[in-house]
């Protein structure tokens, strides 16, 4: 397959055009000692039989993929409606750009802007960015930005941030030169608040804290709002989407920054991206935020229209004094989102909630009548810690009756080898969760 | 409210779209699991059926252009025709559903497509090492940069400062700013190409690197790269490709053998995945073997015949993101990769060109010209004349180009061209696109002398009429 146009004829008639009887003469700017002798050594073409045949046979040996899934630890299993697909399939979408020509792209940037609405309803603030590259990036991109609105130069991340986030903190802390300080968790894998409090000093910008936490405890969010006034430190709170349909906001216990991974809103699993990230903030830090905003005005008729706005944060209008170097995002994640959450609605989004957190209770519940295994910390939302006595046997056992159990916390955590992060949503069933139950040796 | 629609103006309070059926657990009492703390309301959403959220966005789809509606020559952008194959295979639900957490073993199809990638690009690009973390060009670019920051730091050099064309992307100085640089720019010569001499004199003891795109942003080839090169490492400075320009060159000329150090590639434009109205894309960041170790991690690896995430990186600049990149998006420029072969790459680079300059030649007598050497995959256009004579401005030929059903060029990049128009029309477009699109040029060009007014109201024929832009800037509405 070569996606060409163009006839031999045609070539030969444009050539002609250009007064070049080879199309190496298009090249001899390219200095000879460059250019590559011969071919790139890559695999002869195939066409698309051969090409379908070769993935399919290649997807095979993903043999996860047909498992019964309990894994979360950031990435989520929920069900993705057909709805959500045909529509995010329409290639008036998916083959477009950036949204630069409003007048022409009226379609995404009103959809976009109905993204920004949904999620300021969600999470409780006030403006919204037409998205990030994930739960990890907007963290960290939420941390410059704290850092640069209170110009100081630390943040406080709680240890029940998922680690892969707070790696991405510090690699994004490293290029920016800020200091990036833990605060650990207290047996019960919630944050520390007092240490939290105490590590917070005069050059702190922020304290960072996860709702629900990695560990999947509902943490004193109330608490954090408390330290983040008393100590004047912004709050930056990174939250699981799907959660607030059960959960209060972060708006509503004093966040200053929300970020999270919007992958639960109508994204698929894709072993890991593309995904969504988010960032929603106070008013008062829109001009501060990084990436795209869609804002609503009118056209020449005096109808309304929607176009990308304060673009004067922006590298390509501002270059270095850009609020970030953000340029592509996940606009087509965040579309998916937008019809996720227009199709659920109110009490769709509080169902699924629901339903996650039920089946999560079910668990937890059973696991704790056998006595065969111990819950660390039971004020959940739909994922959560349980130690198991000889865990590696009875996660291979599971495995074998093509269950994925959770995800070890020995992936991240060295020492806890008996500990497994559990996960649930609206599509496990209770004769799943016997099922894993039984596989653990629970039940 | 006449103009584009909202679906909250199709909300009606008790109306509803999905529906879950009763849990088949017993029943929980969410203020003793959650807590009346915590417990919080109904959020709040629009309430519709199925059948309004369908017909919703499909009325906003026909609101918008993509590719697959017309040609789209957005210049930097490579808005070239994404196959539909590749979106086919990216959908297998053995793909799509797979877990980033679930075993190794049981992940060794995408694992090996990974593994598989990296060399591809290695060999596309003549690096030694390739991670498949950046989700984006700009995010390769900051991964780019760090892994340099962290060189120069893990070999005791203090370097302070990044050097930028200014035909640069924007994304490279503010990329170079978020890695804790200062940023000095270097002027472009009277061919559009770096200054040797401007640039001799900005190297130094303190320059980290230099951001370079090649061809560059006017479409030109920098054919002293080797000098270029030369001056750069002399000093100890390092080499940095900004991949964004990546489709004139395939198969004809590897950044690696012209002495770049990093590169990042742009899936989306080069490797024909579709852009998503903005994104996703994926940036994958490729080098020189000596900077190995300061990779993101993980990258793929293989032992025997297992495929497997290695993390073992000693001066990693530790992760740029949660998981192993945009694997959705890779799957799609795998399966193009596959499908062109190393004679189909060099084609659509040569096709691109072609189509290039055969436009180019075209437009010759509407526009003024930067340069007049040949051009690569791009070019850039300065409307220049047709403001002077006629009062018409880039921007003015954009909007009218809408009403002829083309998507405008980029206008206003690179800034160093006054009323600029950078055209890239990609090796996927048909001759006949070429001609239709420069005989509605030239039709513009008779419109902003005959009736320049035409051109200062356009577009007349799209969803919505030219958007005030300065309003939505000024009144902030960004949400309902």
């Amino acid at each position: 397959m070569r996606y060409i146009s163009h006839t031999p004829f045609q070539v030969k008639e444009m050539m002609d055009v250009l007064g070049i009887s080879e199309i190496d003469e298009l090249f001899e700017d390219i200095p000879d000692e460059v250019k590559i002798k011969g071919d790139l050594d890559l695999p002869l073409p195939l066409d698309e039989i051969g090409l379908k045949r070769e993935f399919l046979n290649l997807s095979e040996k993903n043999k996860a993929a047909g498992f019964v899934s309990f894994m979360g630890a950031g990435a989520y299993d929920h069900y993705v409606p057909a709805v959500v697909k045909a529509l995010v399939g329409r290639s008036e979408f998916y083959t477009a750009y950036t949204p630069y020509q409003p007048e022409r792209s009226q379609g995404i940037l009103a959809a976009i802007f109905e993204y920004q609405t949904m999620m300021a309803n969600l999470t409780g603030m006030d403006v919204v960015n037409a998205s990030m590259y994930d739960g990890a990036s907007s963290l960290a991109e939420a941390v410059l930005m704290a850092c640069d609105i209170k110009r100081k130069n630390k943040v406080v991340v709680s240890e029940a941030v998922h680690p892969e986030y707070v790696e991405t903190i510090k690699t994004y802390g490293f290029g920016y030169n800020k200091e990036i300080e833990v605060v650990p968790c207290t047996d019960l894998l919630e944050t520390d608040w007092n240490s939290m409090a105490d590590m917070v000093d005069s050059d702190t910008a922020a304290i960072v804290v996860s709702m629900p936490n990695f560990f999947g405890v509902l943490e004193d969010v109330k608490r954090a709002g408390e330290i983040s006034r008393e100590k004047d430190v912004m709050l930056i709170v990174s939250v699981n989407p799907i959660s607030l349909g059960l959960i209060i906001p972060p708006g509503e216990y004093g966040a200053d920054i929300v970020t999270g991974e919007g992958q639960p809103l109508g994204s698929a699993l894709n072993f890991g991206g593309p995904y969504l990230g988010f960032m929603a903030a106070k008013s008062e830090y829109v001009r501060r935020m990084p990436g795209r905003i869609v804002g609503e005005t009118v056209d020449a008729d005096g109808n309304r229209a929607f176009v990308l706005t304060l673009q004067a944060r922006e590298q390509h209008i501002r270059r270095e004094k850009a609020t970030s170097n953000i340029c592509s995002n996940e606009a087509l994640n965040a579309l998916a989102a937008t019809v996720y959450m227009a199709y659920l609605g109110k009490k769709g989004l509080r169902d699924v909630a629901y339903h996650s957190h039920a089946k999560a209770r079910y668990f937890i519940d059973e696991a704790a009548r056998s006595g065969r295994a111990r819950i660390i910390n039971d004020r959940v939302f739909n994922e959560v810690v349980v130690e198991i006595d000889d865990l590696e046997r009875k996660y291979q056992s599971a495995l074998e009756h093509k269950i994925l159990p959770g995800v070890k916390l020995s992936r991240f955590f060295p020492g806890q080898e008996n500990r497994l992060l559990v996960a649930f949503t609206e599509k496990r069933t209770k004769h799943e969760v016997d099922i894993l139950l039984k596989a653990l040796g629970v039940k | 409210m006449k103009g584009t629609p909202l679906v909250f103006e199709k909300s009606q309070p008790g109306r509803e779209g999905f529906r879950l059926e009763k849990a088949d657990v017993p029943e929980i009492d969410l203020t003793n699991t959650i807590g009346e703390e915590l417990l919080g309301r109904e959020p709040d959403l629009p309430e519709v059926s199925e059948v309004d959220v369908v017909r919703h966005y499909t009325g906003l789809s026909d609101m918008n252009f993509g590719v697959d509606n017309g040609f789209y020559p957005l210049g930097s952008c490579t808005m070239k025709y994404n196959p539909k194959i590749n979106e086919e295979i990216a959908a297998i639900p053995n793909f799509s559903e797979l877990h980033p957490y679930a075993p190794e073993e049981l992940c060794q199809g995408t694992l090996e497509i990974m593994y598989r990638m990296q060399k591809y690009l290695c060999e596309i690009t003549g690096m030694d090492y390739f991670t498949l973390q950046p989700a984006a060009g700009a995010h390769g670019e900051l991964t780019g940069i760090l892994i340099i920051k962290k060189y120069l730091e893990a070999s005791g050099k203090n370097r302070t400062k990044i050097i930028v064309p200014d035909s640069s992307h924007g994304t490279n100085p503010a990329t170079a700013k978020e890695s804790g640089f200062e940023i000095i720019k270097v002027r472009s010569g009277k061919d559009g190409l770096v200054d040797i001499s401007e640039l001799q004199k900005a190297v130094d003891e303190d320059v980290a690197a230099l951001m370079l795109t090649n061809p560059n942003t006017l479409g030109l080839f920098e054919k002293n790269i080797l000098e270029i090169s030369h001056i750069l490492h002399e000093k100890g400075a390092l080499l940095y490709y900004d991949g964004a320009n990546l489709n004139a060159i395939m198969g004809i000329a590897r950044p690696g053998d012209m002495g770049f150090d990093v590169v990042h590639v742009n899936l989306h434009k080069t490797f024909s995945t579709p852009h998503g109205g903005g994104g996703p894309g994926a940036g994958p960041v490729g080098v020189k073997a000596f900077l190995r170790d300061f990779l993101p991690k993980p990258i793929v690896e293989k032992k025997g015949d297992k495929y497997f995430l290695n993390y073992d990186l000693p001066h990693s600049i530790g992760r740029m993101k949660a998981f192993y990149g945009n694997t959705g998006v890779i799957l799609k420029a795998y399966a193009y990769i596959r499908s062109l072969g190393a004679g189909g790459l060099r084609e659509a680079s040569e096709v691109a060109v072609l189509n290039a300059n055969y436009l180019k030649k075209q437009l010759a007598d509407l526009f003024e010209w930067p340069t007049d050497s040949i051009c690569k995959h791009e070019f850039v256009a300065s409307a220049a004349n047709w403001k002077e004579k006629y009062g018409i401005r880039a921007l003015d030929i954009a909007k009218r180009l809408l009403d002829f059903g083309f998507h405008p060029p980029t206008i206003y990049f690179p800034l160093i061209v006054e009323e600029a128009l950078m055209i890239e029309p990609t090796e996927t477009e048909s001759r006949e696109t070429l001609d239709a699109f420069a005989d509605a040029l030239r039709r513009i060009f008779e419109e902003a002398r005959e009736n320049p007014d035409l051109l200062r109201k356009a577009p007349h024929h799209m969803p919505s009429k030219r958007v005030d832009e300065v309003k939505a800037a000024r009144e902030m509405k960004l949400k309902y």
